[in-house]
């Protein structure tokens, strides 16, 4: 079969959907959107039937997936590393559940920090949970690993994380298929009570589930994504997990690796593996692209035992991606680096587009906070986030989805009134509407802003659930007809705009404002789809 | 045969397209490739960069190592200098001179062009010029891989197949265009180098 060139996004969403894929579940997060848009853009996943559509948040997507592994089919689930906090609930107790139709989970970290606010490392959430992770360090063990996960999740009955990193999910190279699946026959769980978590069950499901463990250990052993490579200078071993053993072998392109390397690709790692390596060699290097969690359990808290090398002792930096100059200085080689960037160069942080709908609204609400002094915005993550930057600098805080109404309702009650929280439509209908509850329930002295620019933006202009929404939702809340009001985020309404943020500001109650207008990037694109249609018309 | 390539430019400029031509054209000829791609946050009027490995032997890492790229391409002046510590010492820097300005303190272009010319192998060109020239200066990323072609190793017909199967699908005279903007680049880069 020809090769198909393919991010890994894109070779774990093929994966998916040549093993039998029923229903794939996300909502989008750098670096993992692309696996469910590749589903979606697919002709034979939509000629297939494959469920594709993009969930309220992570946590909705994750109980869905889990649903429909209930019902016997294959599903999958995607997200950004940060967005397993929010499915955390869901993912943590599907490992007592268990799976019926395989299940998968992907998580896509993002050390570095490339387009995130942290680097967690999801593998800590599977430990975590006693879930069984797979590891890839090419595309195409992304591919092969969705076709055995699935297989492992069945054979197990337990979900399966696929863990992947930025550099993987957006680096392309050509991928082989296999022999397509069909789907599942929807087949419920023999046990009808395997999904209730009820103490009794539960406590009997959980040491069901601490006894996998050691099965699980062994698929591990015997999958070959856990690989032991000879070597004769046994000064030091190396375990090198995912992407990190590429670096390694990078490093060794002209002449051959003298070290006994454990590659790991699953987890649970066999102990076998590691004693192995340990016994043969004087010291260990243990190279992660993320958390140095083997790094850790190698050395144990008192680190007594022979010289571990990594994260922890300095060998390696203690946070960041790696690259293979950082792997290859670990283990003594010297780079000569001759060229440098010049003084000149100037960075070019990222900004609103041009004509964004965000910039007048913040240019709005910058004006009618004046009398108020600055400080008191509370603000969220999506594009309007690049508000806290010059020139507008107007907002004070991003940390997690959702966290600016209920961040608000805290400084309120704290005392600073007007309190202002500002979040997008898409992030509102995430985990914003459960804190305008709690805001409408308290009665806090706060204005919301939904800046609503009718998609997803930042993460390339998803559809988002809030469409046609927001002031239903806002009304079913319990925030008064009265102080909900709909603005047009344009410079030749600005002065109106002002007076509107002003007047609600005064209110000493909740007040919803909601500037509307279209992201200028998705009007952009539909301005273009249309011209090339009427151009085929003519 | 190994190339490993920087791609460096502003979002939204053309890089993936220029990535994904060099693909298609390296997989016509039965070379390994990988293409670590920069998406997300950036892409907002930030710095982007490619790295981009080609080879007849399997490629182990999605990262070009420092100080190993044999040419860095870029479609901004400025980004062709702020990968340069990936740069071989005798590395081929091949950019357009063409600044796309949306900072206040962007350096001076004759400094700019100075610190490249410093350079033992460069190609500077006015892509936008030459791009216009061909029928639209929104090929001024072709013309740019164009000047790059000859020192890739491809086959020219190998980009041609490539921007007939990424372009095709918006017409025939988008195709055109490209494969013009390509045939100017190089011509001006065989004459210039
Ligand atoms: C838990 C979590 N999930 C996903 C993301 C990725 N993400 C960051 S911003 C954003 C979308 C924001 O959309 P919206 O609120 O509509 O604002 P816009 O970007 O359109 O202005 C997403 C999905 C994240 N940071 N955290």
């Amino acid at each position: 079969m020809q090769k198909l060139l393919l991010l890994g996004d894109e070779a774990i969403a093929q994966g998916a959907i040549d093993a039998g894929l029923s229903g794939i579940y996300a909502y989008p997060g750098t670096p993992s959107t692309e696996i469910m848009e590749y589903v979606q853009a697919s002709k034979e996943a939509s000629s297939k039937g494959i469920r594709a559509l993009w969930s309220a948040n992570e946590k909705t997507a994750m109980e869905s997936a889990l649903g429909m592994s209930y019902a016997g089919k294959r599903a999958m689930v995607c997200m950004k590393h940060v967005g397993l906090n929010v499915a955390a609930d869901a993912f943590v107790n599907s490992a007592i559940t268990g799976a019926n139709g395989g299940l998968i989970v992907v998580a896509a970290d993002d050390p570095s920090m490339h387009s995130s606010q942290n680097e967690q490392d999801s593998r800590f959430y599977a430990k975590f949970s006693f879930i069984p992770v797979l590891e890839p360090a090419n595309q195409q063990e992304a591919y092969d690993m969705v076709h055995y996960g699935f297989d492992l999740s069945e054979r197990m009955k337990i979900p399966v994380m696929i863990r992947i990193t930025t550099r993987l999910a957006h680096s392309r190279t050509g991928v082989k298929r296999q022999e397509t699946k069909p789907q599942n026959e929807l087949k419920l769980p023999e046990n009808l009570r395997q999904y209730v978590l009820l103490p009794s069950i539960a406590r009997k499901q959980y040491r069901e589930l601490l006894d996998k463990q050691l099965p699980l250990e062994q698929e591990a052993a015997q999958s070959g994504f856990n690989r032991y490579h000879e070597g004769h200078d046994k000064s030091i071993g190396i375990i090198a997990s995912g992407l990190a053993h590429n670096y390694l072998i990078e490093n060794f392109a002209t002449h051959t690796l003298p070290y006994p390397v454990l590659q790991v690709g699953q987890y649970p790692v066999p102990l076998d593996m590691l004693n192995r390596l340990y016994e043969e060699t004087e010291s260990l290097l243990v190279l992660e692209d993320g958390y140095p969690i083997l790094e850790e359990l190698m050395r144990g808290m008192l680190n007594k035992g022979k010289k571990i090398m990594g994260r922890l002792d300095g060998s390696l930096p203690r946070d960041g991606e790696l690259n293979p100059n950082i792997v290859g200085k670990a283990l003594g080689m010297h780079f000569d680096i001759k060229l440098q960037s010049p003084g000149i160069i100037r960075n070019r942080p990222p900004k609103l587009c041009d004509g964004c709908s965000h910039n007048d609204a913040f240019l709005a609400l910058n004006e009618a906070l004046l009398e108020y002094g600055r400080g008191r915005v509370f603000s969220d993550i999506g594009c309007y986030t690049l508000s806290a930057l010059e020139p507008l600098e107007s907002i004070n805080s991003c940390v997690d989805m959702g966290a600016s109404i209920t961040m608000a309702i805290g400084a309120a009650d704290a005392g600073l009134v007007p309190a202002v929280a500002a979040i997008g439509d898409s992030t509102f209908t995430h985990s914003g509407i459960t804190g305008l509850l709690d805001a409408v329930n308290n009665n806090s002295p706060i204005t919301v802003l939904i800046l609503d620019n009718a998609t997803t933006g930042m993460t390339g202009g998803q559809a988002s659930s809030a469409l046609g929404k927001v002031e239903d939702i806002c009304r079913g809340v319990g925030v008064h007809e009265d102080h909900i009001k709909v603005l047009k985020p344009l410079h030749k309404f600005h002065e109106e705009n002002v007076k509107v943020i002003k007047e609600e500001l005064a209110y000493q109650g909740v007040s919803v404002i909601i500037p509307r207008r279209e992201c200028i990037q998705t009007l952009n694109r539909k301005m273009r789809q249309k011209a090339k249609a009427k151009l085929m018309d003519v | 045969m190994t190339k490993d390539i920087i791609l460096a430019g502003v979002g939204g400029q053309g890089i993936l397209s220029i990535a994904a031509c060099i693909g298609m054209a390296a997989l016509a000829e039965n070379l390994h490739l990988k293409q670590a791609e920069v998406h997300g946050m950036s892409q907002r009027g930030g710095a982007v960069q490619s790295h981009l490995r080609l080879s007849s032997d399997e490629i182990a890492s999605d990262l070009i190592p420092e100080g190993k790229a044999d040419i860095v391409i870029s479609v901004e002046p400025m980004e062709s200098l702020r990968y340069l510590n990936m740069l071989k010492p005798d590395g081929y820097i091949v950019t357009s001179i063409n600044p796309f300005v949306n900072i206040p303190n962007y350096p001076d272009m004759e400094e700019l062009l100075r610190e490249i010319w410093k350079l033992p192998k460069y190609i500077t060109l006015d892509a936008d010029q030459i791009a216009r020239e061909c029928g639209s200066v929104k090929a001024a990323n072709m013309v740019v891989l164009g000047a790059a072609s000859p020192l890739l190793g491809l086959k020219e017909e190998s980009f041609a197949k490539a921007i007939t199967s990424i372009f095709g699908s918006k017409g025939s005279d988008v195709v055109e265009l490209n494969n013009k903007a390509l045939k100017a680049g190089r011509d001006y880069a065989v004459n210039h180098m």
